[in-house]
């Protein structure tokens, strides 16, 4: 689905003017990006961060299948083309023939991009007794597991050279999704037996290997990344020659070097920042509905929560058009649905509840609360990407339930004991989030309102609902995307009547880069790419 | 000597088990643990979080993980970080030069600028200059290091341009770390642009790291300065004929620095403490950072060593200046 807002702001960095003070001149093209930590690592197996992702898996690798920049569409990565089988069991992937692998001081491909690099990458996250499984200490393969792959994938098979057969233990449409997330990047088996030849396998996570537009060049801890153009990657070299992260943890301080020109490019501006990157006559500000949500959800097993009726009343009393100016001071857009606008099967049908303070107080009497009720919400300890402020939306709130007659007493824990305490169903109402993995809807409903999510603790208002149970999960076995859109538009329904949360809003992410860089797409899973940048004045 | 020397090191043994105990104790203080920190919104599968639990040794009981802790460290072994699965040690010494260069041309900063201020406000006590100088002195001793980084900032690299905002060289040179002092790499690597982009880049992280020190000193400076002026010495050093230059340059200057050479000792630990913050505002890849960061995901292993490395240090440098201090003044060795 393309963004206007992205093809609104490429279009003005494309008539953008070249930047007046730029740092100093060199002989090639260089793209200084200022980042906003140190990657854990540049094995995108290993992690879950999107800063290791920026840093490994969006520059250095490819996966069988890619996200198209700006949408959270599926496109050919390595794989030219795929079939599902009918029953949606299995997956078949041609791979695309002629792709290079990078080549460092260590290490020189002899031969092309194949089904066995396809086989050792994927064999060794899923198999415990393969010999890559642990050879770097305490690694694990956490968004594997997360995303429960082991219990979607059986084992994958070498139909010949250049094709991969995925077989799966059941039926899951997400799958095609899960392909193209980080942690399914595809590693050199060529470099992998190189090194375990040489007894160093571990190597292959310090020093990259893969088939991405840049090639990894050197990292210095905590300072800079460096990487050079790969000039036989398989989409064609990037127009820029180098690109260098440099890792500025302080969000003014990245600003004032966006400001002077010593970065091009930097992530998570502050919201405060906001209004003067858009005045910066040097600064091109890219937006996007960010891929979240930001919601109140209450535990349906606790009192007054269990009455449906409480819960809209609660939904009703809730001026979120004054939360979305106060605590994301504009940056955001009122939730709705549990899914943000920019995904499929979006159901815009719906009608929020309306802001009605009378409202909510008379369908509290008639739930058998007319004299109000004491409640509590828990708030957010710390700013995620979808609540820049978790205190101030909670004073909100209680200024608002206080008006239809429910007194909110405010609670809240440090982030992994708020975390722990939730998964137990310890909480009344409270306040959480979700950034999307792969922009399929089924990473929303299933982790955050499935059935199963209520004893893993995911599902933080612990609703489990047949009906709307029984369409996500028909959704998973559909192959066909206006199929499985159906069942999510009807779960919709379901959940705007049943009200297990608030939603309260979509925020917007901004990315401020200098107008002499000109092409830069916004990409929806929050990711920053280069590859498809120039830039002019250099 | 020998007994002073011995007094002084036999204090070293309860210090370290202190600092051990401490920070042992605090990390665990802190709510959430380490694994839990790796994790998001989506939480963990269960499994995983129990075998990273038992893999770090965290499921064993307190005493015993205490134990191992104090038994490994003292075969110089401080674990492997939680987050980068590196040894503690590899990651502390990648880091632990850029904040020394820091550090160093801080307190240059400090004491060359420090000294020469205290002494004209002692010598011109009670005028313009030395309520200039104290005045000043107190502002910048006041200042909180974030604020101050931030004004310098907005002022000197966005405001003027003269100097850049944050990190250790411009991205044009690509100076392989030998001894990890860039000003020493670069010139090892024989590149004079690159070592002025590395001094360039030094001048605002040591003004802001070395604001305090220099307030301390210059203030310190002066009050020593005024005793030894008032000291009957001093007085015949006039009366011989010595002049005024002489008199406090040569006669009250050496003795006036005594108790400022203490206080440049005792600074160590406010470099350090300060290079916490000024490392992360100006983005320099120091130990500081490094530390905030390890606390912030409850990197257990990477705390307790990055702080006993630390510890370690600011003892080993107040162990040198009580040493040096017994040397220069006898009276101390005796008592």
């Amino acid at each position: 689905m393309p963004i206007r807002t992205v093809r609104a702001a490429v279009a003005l960095a494309v008539v953008a003017l070249a930047a007046g003070a730029s740092s100093a001149a060199f002989a090639a093209k260089t793209l200084v990006y200022c980042s906003e930590g140190s990657p854990e690592g540049f094995n995108p197996q290993f992690f879950t961060t999107g800063t290791t992702a920026d840093a490994s898996s969006v520059p250095i690798y490819n996966r069988l299948v890619e996200f198209e920049i700006g949408t959270t569409n599926i496109v050919p990565g390595l794989a030219e083309s795929w079939t599902a089988a009918p029953d949606g069991l299995s997956y078949t992937f041609k791979l695309r023939k002629g792709v290079k692998f990078h080549s460092n001081a260590k290490f020189t491909p002899t031969r092309d991009f194949n089904a066995d690099d396809v086989l050792f990458s994927y064999n060794r996250m899923a198999d415990p007794s393969h010999p890559f499984a642990k050879v770097t200490p305490g690694q694990t393969y956490a968004y594997f597991d997360d995303m429960g792959m082991k219990d979607i994938v059986d084992h994958v098979e070498k139909v010949d050279p250049m094709t991969v057969k995925f077989v799966l233990k059941k039926p899951e449409a997400p799958f095609m999704a899960d392909m193209a997330m980080d942690f399914a990047s595809i590693l050199s088996a060529e470099y992998a037996d190189k090194m375990m030849a040489a007894k160093t396998p571990d190597v292959i996570d310090r020093e990259p290997i893969g088939t991405g537009p840049f090639q990894f060049v050197s990292y210095q801890k905590d300072a800079v990344i460096r990487y050079k153009a790969f000039d036989q990657h398989w989409g064609g070299r990037p127009k820029i020659d180098n690109l260098v992260y440099a890792i500025t943890t302080d969000a003014s301080v990245r600003f004032a070097k966006l400001k002077t020109g010593e970065c091009h490019a930097m992530a998570f501006p502050k919201p405060a920042d906001v209004a003067l990157m858009q005045n910066d006559p040097n600064i091109n500000l890219v937006q996007q509905p960010g891929l979240n949500v930001g919601y109140i959800s209450f535990n349906v097993e606790k009192k007054p929560f269990d009455s449906k009726l409480v819960r809209q009343a609660l939904n009703m009393a809730v001026n979120k058009k004054a939360i979305l100016n106060n605590v994301f001071q504009g940056a955001g857009a009122i939730a709705k649905n549990p899914i943000p606008s920019t995904l499929w099967s979006y159901n815009d049908k719906i009608q929020d509840y309306p802001y009605d303070p009378a409202k909510a107080k008379a369908l509290l009497a008639q739930a058998g609360y007319p004299n109000g009720v004491d409640v509590e919400l828990w708030y957010l300890p710390v700013t995620r990407p979808y609540n820049p402020d978790g205190k101030r939306m909670a004073e909100l709130i209680q200024q608002d339930w206080e008006k239809v007659g429910v007194r909110t007493k405010l609670i809240t824990y440090e982030w992994g004991e708020y975390r722990k305490r939730t998964k137990t169903g310890e909480h009344h109402a409270v306040m959480f989030g979700w950034s999307g993995d792969n922009g399929d809807p089924d990473n929303f409903f299933v982790p955050l309102l499935g059935c199963a999510a209520v004893k893993g603790g995911g599902n933080s208002a612990r609703w489990c609902n047949d009906g709307f149970e029984k369409l996500i999960q028909n959704a998973k076995l559909a192959t066909r995307q206006a199929d499985r859109a159906g069942f999510y538009v009807k779960a919709q329904e379901i959940f705007h009547d049943e009200a297990p949360w608030i939603p309260i809003a979509h925020s917007v992410r901004f990315d401020p880069i200098r107008k002499d860089v000109v092409g830069y797409k916004m990409d929806a899973t929050a990711h920053h790419f280069f590859n498809k940048v120039d830039m002019t004045g250099q | 000597m020998v007994s002073f020397l011995l007094k002084r090191l036999g204090l070293v043994v309860p210090t370290f088990l202190g600092i051990t105990l401490l920070v042992f104790a605090l990390i665990r203080l802190i709510p959430g643990d380490p694994v839990e920190a790796l994790s998001g919104e989506r939480g963990m599968a269960p499994e995983r979080y129990q075998r990273l639990i038992h893999e770090f040794g965290l499921d064993r009981p307190l005493a015993v993980q205490y134990g191992e802790y104090v038994w490994r460290a003292l075969r110089g072994d401080l674990g492997i970080s939680v987050v980068t699965h590196e040894p503690v040690f590899a990651e502390f010494a990648a880091r632990f030069p850029a904040t020394v260069e820091l550090s160093l041309v801080a307190i240059v900063f400090a004491i060359v600028v420090g000294v020469p201020a205290g002494i004209v406000a002692a010598v011109k006590r009670n005028t313009a200059w030395d309520y200039t100088v104290m005045g000043a002195s107190l502002t910048g001793y006041s200042m909180p290091i974030f604020w101050w980084g931030l004004l310098l900032i907005l002022a000197f690299s966005v405001g003027l341009g003269w100097t850049p905002v944050s990190g250790r060289l411009a991205i044009q040179y690509d100076i392989a770390p030998v001894t990890g002092f860039m000003l020493v790499d670069s010139l090892l690597a024989a590149d004079k642009g690159a070592f002025r982009s590395a001094l360039s880049h030094l001048v605002l992280p040591a003004i802001a790291l070395g604001t305090i020190p220099l307030a301390v000193i210059a203030r310190m400076t002066r009050s020593s300065m005024l005793e030894v002026l008032r000291e009957d010495y001093v007085r015949t050093a006039r009366a011989k004929g010595a002049g005024r230059l002489r008199v406090v340059a040569v006669h009250a200057l050496r003795n006036a620095l005594i108790p400022v050479v203490t206080t440049v000792g005792l600074q160590v630990g406010t470099l350090f403490a300060g290079a916490i913050l000024t490392e992360t505002i100006f983005a320099w890849p120091g130990v500081g950072k490094w530390l905030v960061e390890a606390i912030h995901r409850r990197d257990y292993a990477a705390v307790q060593g990055g702080i006993l490395c630390t510890a370690t240090i600011i003892i080993a440098v107040n162990l040198v200046v009580d040493v040096l201090y017994g040397v220069i003044n006898p009276r101390i060795r005796r008592s």
